[in-house]
């Protein structure tokens, strides 16, 4: 024992002869964080992990309380709400979560595609990566109908008849969705599963193999920066952490405010005959796309409008898995410019339709 | 060296066969693990609803003029128009475009969805915004102080 290093204790040396933590240890001294003027941007990603934990927690909260059919959903989210000791807290930070990760993630996924960080030999982290934000807007958009309420209701009318429209293979995937031709209860359950089970389970897989691939290949340094030959790093553990930990902390505290002020609402009981609410909307997420679908005339060229407009979302978001096979000279290390004009395009377009989704009248 | 020959054939026989049986059975685990998976995530057909015609609760007399309200057609919604003429009017209640439930717009007299903006006359026919077709319309009788839509066709 003598020979042993004298910094661990009795405890860490038993651990470490049965489950190696020197190796681990060895492991986390190793990784470094290149510096340069964009390294800020290497913050969004352990943000998003940060705010997803959070997701978890209190998503498994949620689940002491919720009942997943038609007739007790909004009544067990109202208890929630109402008789559950802080369930208020837990609900509203569920939801503002949940909004502020798709917003970090957005920030991650726009900065890495600056930054041009999909390029060999990264291209497996860019398709993991964008698996991951295609699952969390299925997280979302399974989550937002499980309060069981008006415009959950309607969102998810209007969600599932989307890939409808597609065809041959529309209606089919439509009842796969809903569990059968109409919003029901049987929507409602299939939902709850897919978001408590289902997504969980991949996402755990995908979000391994894209930490696995991180640690693997280091932090991309931007093609500008590698020119340079400048090598300026700092090491991840703790100094790097430390940072991250700070912009933690940050998230945290927005966090409880908007939850403290902003509690998240509960509206009206979903009734399947009534008319969809004036002024509904999606999640701010999907406003673009919603908006889209509300400019679109009927008739564009023959083709219906509405299904012009799927099209062109798989489009968009094709090209956005497809970027590291599409961008040839970022295979060379070389920056090309039209990946950039796409993603600021893309940006703008988005903040101009949601901007339009949120202050156009809605009944005019 | 003759009979080391021919016992690698045999070997290099042996092996193809067992990879062959192996991937083979492999193959058919996979089939019958995956095909009642994919079969029990189609959800089952539920019987659906074949009327075709449906008598209201609500008395003609008790309709006002200039309104609209949706009712029960089977498992669908559906709404009753009452124009500014007195007529009586029905309609399917799903919009053509992104099926959200249509409501009546007293204001300019059109059948409107909230969800895309899409507008509809008291014909049914898509006059302005995203939807592709017109409502399906409904015959509507008014018998013994009783409102009966039925199906057309």
């Amino acid at each position: 024992m003598e020979n042993e290093s004298p910094k661990h204790g009795k405890v860490w040396l038993w651990l470490d002869e049965r489950i190696g933590l020197s190796d681990l240890a060895k492991l986390v001294k190793k990784k470094e964080v290149p510096l340069h003027r964009h390294t800020f941007w290497y913050y969004f990603g352990g943000m998003t992990l940060f705010l997803f934990m959070i997701q978890v927690g209190t998503g498994i909260l949620l689940l002491l309380y919720y009942r997943p059919s038609a007739g007790e959903a909004f009544e067990s989210i109202q208890f929630i709400m109402t008789e559950v000791e802080f369930g208020w807290l837990v609900r509203s930070l569920h939801s503002w979560s949940a909004n502020l990760m798709i917003f970090a993630m957005f920030m991650h996924l726009f900065s890495a595609l600056m930054l041009n960080a999909y390029r060999r030999p990264r291209e497996m982290t860019w398709l993991s990566g964008s698996g991951l934000l295609g699952l969390s807007l299925a997280f979302g958009f399974t989550g937002y109908l499980l309060p069981w309420n008006e415009l959950a209701y309607f969102a998810t009318r209007v969600g599932t008849e989307i890939p409808g429209i597609l065809p041959v293979i529309g209606p089919f995937l439509r009842r796969l969705l809903r569990g059968g031709d109409d919003v029901t209860g049987a929507t409602l359950t299939r939902f709850y599963g897919i978001h408590v089970a289902i997504l969980p389970a991949i996402v755990t897989v995908i979000l391994g193999l894209h930490l696995f691939l991180v640690q693997k290949h280091g932090m991309s340094r931007p093609p500008s920066v590698e020119k340079s030959s400048d090598e300026k790093k700092m090491p991840f553990f703790p100094n790097f952490f430390l940072r991250d930990l700070v912009g933690w902390l940050c998230a945290l505290g927005l966090l409880a405010a908007l939850a403290a002020y902003y509690p998240a609402e509960l509206g009206k009981k979903a009734d399947p005959f009534q008319p969809a609410p004036i002024g509904i909307k999606p999640e701010w997420y999907f406003m673009a796309m919603f908006q889209t679908m509300k400019l679109l005339p009927s008739h564009i060229l023959g083709i219906e409008g509405e299904l012009l407009g799927v099209l062109g979302f798989g489009l968009v978001g094709l090209v956005l898995v497809l970027l590291p096979f599409l961008d040839r000279r970022a295979a060379l290390a070389r920056w090309s410019l039209w990946p950039t004009a796409f993603a600021i395009a893309l940006i703008a377009y988005s903040i101009v339709l949601t901007y339009l989704g949120y202050t156009m009248s809605p009944t005019k | 060296m003759a009979h080391e020959g021919s016992t690698a054939a045999l070997d290099n026989g042996r092996r193809k066969f067992l990879n062959w049986f192996l991937s083979t059975t492999a193959g058919a685990f996979l089939i019958s693990v995956t095909y009642p998976l994919s079969r029990y995530l189609i959800p089952p057909k539920v019987e659906e609803s074949t009327a075709s015609t449906v008598t209201l609760s609500i008395k003609p007399n008790d309709v006002k003029a200039n309104t609209g309200q949706i009712f029960r057609f089977g498992s669908q919604p559906a709404i009753l128009i009452k124009d500014t003429n007195g007529e009586l009017k029905a309609f399917s209640a799903v919009c053509t475009h992104l099926a959200c439930i249509v409501q009546y717009r007293s204001d300019i007299s059109h059948i409107w969805c909230a969800c895309h903006n899409g507008h509809f006359d008291l014909n049914g026919r898509n006059v302005e915004g995203p939807p592709p077709k017109p409502l399906e319309q409904f015959a509507v009788n008014v018998r013994a102080d009783q409102i009966v839509v039925n199906k057309r066709g």
